[in-house]
């Protein structure tokens, strides 16, 4: 019979159709939002993902989430490496510096780029726009007074002189281990986030040096197309990288707090809720940089050690023992994360915001699918009493019913959740990397998708089985 | 009171009474039947709108429940049976011609031909070979592959008589098989229902107020508000051949 119930399925096309456009819809929607969701979650601990080689995170016992910095006293380190279990333990400095910038693009253009492309820009020049989109421009139809945000104007007596200052997120990781910096490794090609693209980790023991991320350097050289390859033509991932190592042959320095800071390297950082550039330097010098204060060590970063027969110990268990022990906050990196996002989930609006828009994704798909379902069913019911006065028991007529809504839902869900990853795949920028949408589906957010068609379908079905079970075979003798 | 019909009734029906609604809105469809079906005949029940023939015919094909009364096929009492025993029986024993043929637009004639032979739980294959033998043997082997929507309303009835007859039942049950149809269609569908479906141990049951099929009964069960007002028999019985 279940040859018979998928051809009386795809038989009517136009109603088919509706189906599984109606759980097509339902199921991106669904996956598509909760990406979203996720990937922004995932922006709010950026930090903590890029660190690797630390299993434990330790703070202020009343620091909530990894931007929530509340600095210790540095006698703090020797407290948690003190602690049985503890294999390491290094200080990490986290705090929002304040970077100030006066460069000459045309010099810093003729530094870096290519000679045909600096041709092409200086032609382009009069054209370039300050940077928008569809949003800000619906914006600006209703606040033309917001201003845009073009290169900043010239504050000074030179009008070719950029000015920026701009709010940076700094770490200062230790001074001899460099635990918490970014890893050195592949500088073209899709890798890791937290690597380094040009320069070393050594050069941070030069004088006055900082490493900057990539995209943050949109922000501390507008209009210089640091940030990324060129588009059209399309620049090579060989020849971007040539021109960031010009870009740091150049020496660009950047005041930091008043201090003067020398950018010796760029690395790849997971973008921060904030966007704000992420500046890496030494710990001492982070202390440098920033103003003066008693308490200035804001995480230790540690690594659970060995027991006694020489098995590594879990970081749970290691991070129990420092809250005993000292009192202080101490998680394992992932319960961090977790206890990171948490905070967001308890403290923000965002998951209402968005659980708003997966429930009405829900029940669109539900209303359609449904519907055309339930319409597809009963326009169906004299087939279906043909069948059952044919002598095809109740059993059988549920199972062709049920067996329609998993073909149309397993079209539905597969058809959905491609086009969500397909959207998602075009938001990655060419190294894989999320672009200005945050942009990530966990497995765990496939079986909740899966779950929530199969209800959407065992929904449908079960309104359109009662009026079947309840027919009375006899409906077709009625003209 | 045990029903003990002769050889060559095929359905024996004593004391049916049906009743639908209650009170003040109840109808009296069947109002003590007494009637008997000879197998090898084709027996038509007519009537004016209303007079409870569909009803009868809806309960001899056992799809509809009786408050009274007893109905026998071949010996095996229907009306005693639970729904599971009567759906198995259906299946077996009772084959269906509908007024609106009830074919599904999807499939295929054979297709379509063959569904009784997949509820008895023939292999696809299987079923649908043996339904374009049946086509074919009606007078249908060029449309075995046509779809409903490729055929006349005379050739769907010609796929709806291959589907009631393709598992071979003992009872064919048809409700006004020719009203849809023009007269030659009518008349081609109901020379082939006594060609094809009337034999010796099977008995065809048409309900119809169509006068241009009478001639086509052997036997003519007259009816009128929910009675059977009287029986007209037409031809020898061929049970006995």
């Amino acid at each position: 019979m279940s040859w018979i119930a998928i051809k009386m399925l795809v038989g009517d096309r136009a109603k088919f159709l509706g189906i599984v456009i109606g759980l097509t819809f339902a199921a991106a929607l669904i996956t598509q939002q909760g990406s979203i969701f996720c990937g922004l979650m995932l922006r709010t601990c950026a930090l903590i993902s890029d660190v690797t080689g630390a299993d434990l995170w330790v703070m202020d016992p009343g620091v909530r989430f990894v931007d929530d910095v509340k600095p210790m006293l540095e006698s703090q380190l020797d407290r948690v490496r003190g602690v049985p279990g503890v294999k390491w333990a290094v200080p990490l400095y986290k705090g929002n510096g304040r970077a100030k910038l006066t460069f000459d693009p045309a010099d810093l253009k003729a530094k870096t780029y290519p000679p045909d492309r600096l041709e092409a820009d200086r032609r382009e020049a009069a054209k370039s726009s300050s940077p928008s989109n569809a949003f800000t421009k619906v914006l600006d139809l209703f606040a033309p007074a917001s201003g845009d945000f073009s290169t900043p104007p010239p504050r000074w007596y030179d009008p070719a002189e950029v000015n920026v200052v701009e709010s940076v997120n700094l770490i200062g990781v230790d001074d001899a281990s460099m635990v918490g910096a970014p890893a050195s490794g592949s500088m073209v090609g899709p890798g890791p986030r937290g690597r380094m693209w040009v320069g070393d980790l050594e050069d941070l023991r030069r004088p006055d040096s900082i490493i900057v991320d990539r995209v943050g350097l949109r922000k501390f050289f507008p209009g210089c197309h640091l940030e990324d390859p060129f588009d059209g033509p399309s620049e090579s991932d060989e020849a971007y990288v040539e021109r960031l190592r010009a870009f740091v042959r150049s020496a660009p320095e950047i005041e930091m707090n008043d201090h003067r800071a020398v950018i010796v390297g760029v690395c790849e950082a997971t973008r921060t809720f904030q966007s704000s550039p992420v500046v890496y330097t030494l710990y001492s010098r982070a202390k440098r940089f920033m103003p003066m204060e008693r308490k200035m060590l804001t995480f230790i970063l540690a690594q659970a050690g060995e027991d006694p027969g020489g098995a590594k110990l879990a970081p749970t268990e290691v991070a129990a023992r420092i809250r005993q022990r000292t009192g202080l906050g101490a998680w394992s990196s992932q319960n961090f994360m977790f206890r990171t996002i948490k905070y967001y989930l308890i403290y923000t609006g965002i998951p209402i915001n968005f659980g708003i828009t997966v429930f009405l994704g829900f029940l669109v798909g539900t209303a359609i699918a449904g519907q055309t379902f339930y319409n597809f069913t009963i326009e169906n019911i004299k087939q279906f009493g043909s069948l059952k006065a044919m002598g095809a028991s109740n059993g059988r007529i549920v199972g062709m019913i049920l067996l329609q809504a998993a073909v149309a839902g397993a079209l539905g869900y597969g058809l959905g959740v491609g086009l969500s990853s397909l959207f998602g795949t075009r938001t990655l920028d060419r190294w894989g990397n999320p672009t200005e949408l945050a942009y990530f589906t966990p497995w765990q957010l496939l079986p909740v998708t899966a779950a929530a068609i199969v209800f959407i379908c065992v929904l449908a079905s079960l309104v359109s089985v009662q009026r079947v079970v309840r027919l009375e075979p006899a409906v077709v003798f009625r003209s | 009171m045990a029903v003990e019909p002769g050889p060559a009734v095929a359905v024996h029906i004593r004391g049916l009474s049906k009743r639908f609604g209650s009170g003040d809105q109840m109808v009296k469809a069947l109002d003590g039947v007494d009637l008997d079906f000879e197998a090898g005949k084709l027996s038509l029940i007519v009537g004016p709108s209303g007079c409870g023939k569909t009803t009868l015919l809806s309960v001899v094909a056992g799809i509809l429940d009786a408050d009274e009364g007893e109905v026998s096929i071949f010996g095996e009492v229907i009306t005693k049976m639970g729904d599971r025993a009567k759906t198995r029986f259906r299946a077996r024993r009772i084959g269906f011609v509908f007024q609106q043929y009830n074919l599904l637009p999807a499939l295929t004639a054979a297709e379509n031909a063959s569904i009784p032979l997949v509820i008895a739980g023939w292999k696809k294959a299987d079923a649908v070979a043996k339904a374009a033998e049946v086509l074919a043997s009606i007078g249908m082997g060029k449309k075995v592959a046509s779809l409903p929507s490729q055929l006349s309303g005379g050739q769907m009835q010609r796929v709806a008589i291959a589907r009631a007859l393709v598992h071979e039942p003992s009872l064919l049950v048809c409700d006004e098989p020719t009203a849809a149809l023009d007269h030659e269609s009518g008349q081609t569908v109901m020379g082939l229902l006594r060609e094809a479906a009337v034999r010796p141990d099977r008995a065809v049951v048409v309900v119809t107020h169509d006068n241009r099929i009478f001639h086509f009964g052997d036997r003519i069960a007259h009816m009128d508000d929910g009675r059977v007002a009287r029986v007209e028999d037409k031809s020898p019985d061929l049970s006995a051949a």
